[in-house]
Order: structure tokens, then sequence, then C-alpha cells
């Protein structure tokens, strides 16, 4: 898969997935505490979102920020508009911006949720690594 | 390799008028903690205000510095 193969991709991702979650691992297997964090809070409000790995290929990160200019994963889209990376979308949840802006209605009980969470009611992840051979 | 010091100058300078408040989360150098109070957050989104201050490190976050958490506000949101 060459560069500009990748940045198609992923600018096909984020503009096809109402909910657009880049991180590092999978919501089931995390590998950043900050992607488990905003995994995390996406399990906790039961919206459906798509998850992909940016691991497997350095440049999917590069290409990424590239495009969204913002240095760090995890990075949350919505409707093709990046909502922010783990300590954003961990805000907007505590304040319920984020299941406003998800439309959905937010959980009861007060507390932040913490990675792992028990339920995964998300979508499978986006196999990015199958299309890179 | 940044310290917590250096980061909390470097904001600071780059933003005047504001605090920010640096913590180094691991003590490795390269995970860190940031509370950054400044005026010119005033009307800008989270993603503004985060960029603002990303924008004082350029391509060192996400290299050297390997995460920068970020609380941002404005005076008046602290009080």
């Amino acid at each position: 898969m060459t560069t500009d193969e990748i940045r198609a991709f992923i600018q096909q991702a984020i503009g096809e997935n109402h909910v657009m979650l880049f991180m590092k691992g999978t919501p089931e297997h995390p590998m950043c505490g900050f992607s488990a964090r905003t995994a995390a809070a996406l399990n906790a409000l039961g919206v459906e979102y798509s998850a992909l790995d940016i691991l497997p290929d350095p440049r999917i990160r590069q290409e990424l920020s590239g495009l969204s200019q913002w240095p760090t994963i995890p990075q949350l889209f919505v409707d093709g508009n990046l909502v922010g990376g783990a300590d954003i979308v961990t805000e907007m949840y505590d304040t319920g911006e984020l299941a406003d802006t998800l439309g959905v209605s937010q959980p009861t009980g007060e507390q932040v949720p913490e990675p792992p969470a028990e339920e995964s009611p998300q979508t499978a992840p986006l196999g990015l690594e199958n299309r890179l051979g | 390799m940044p310290t917590s010091g250096e980061l909390k100058e470097r904001i600071e300078a780059s933003l005047p008028g504001s605090t920010a408040e640096v913590q180094d989360l691991t003590g490795g150098g390269d995970h860190f903690r940031a509370e950054v109070v400044s005026e010119r957050f005033e009307g800008l989104s989270r993603i503004d205000r985060h960029r603002l201050v990303y924008d004082v490190f350029g391509d060192e976050v996400g290299g050297p510095i390997h995460a920068l958490s970020l609380k941002t506000s404005t005076l008046e949101e602290t009080t």
C-alpha cells in the first residue's frame, strides 16, 4: 500500500463513519492508556463506532496527523470533524457534551469510565492491516 | 530530555500572561500533564486551545514528548 493509498483510506474512514476513532490497539485490546480511556468513554455511552489501529504501519499515524493537524493518538472524529484526543473526549464525557455531540443520553452515574469497559457494543474495527499486503 | 520546568517556561513564554503547571507523569521526561490558564483561550474551542499549546512544541509532541495531556482554562473558568 502506498502512502497516497493510506491517506485516501484514512480520509475515507473519516468521511464514511459517523463516529471514527483512531487509536493504538483495538477497543478490545488497547495498547495505550489514552486510547483505552477514549474507547471506554464511547463504550460507556453505548454508541456504535469504528476504530482503526494505527500501530500496524507508522505511515498511518504520519498521514493522519498530517490531515488532522493533531499530533497525538487517539483522535476521535464525528461526522468528519476532529473532536479531540483523550483529554478532550474525557472532559466532554464528564460534562455530558460528548453524549450531546453523539446524540445519545448520558448514562447515570458520575464516574469517569475506567478501561477496560465490560461491554463493547462497537462494531468490529476496520482491518487496515489486511489491506497493507 | 525535556523537563517539566522547561515545558512550563516554554508554554508561559509562548502564551503571554499564561500560567502553566506541568507534571512529569512517569519521571521519564516523555509523558507530561500540563494545566494551562490563559486569556488567549477565551472564545476558543477545546480543539483550538489544545492546538495552541501543542504548537509551542511542534514536532516534539509525538516525538521526544511522547504524550502531553492538557487541561486548558481561562482565568474566569478556574474561579
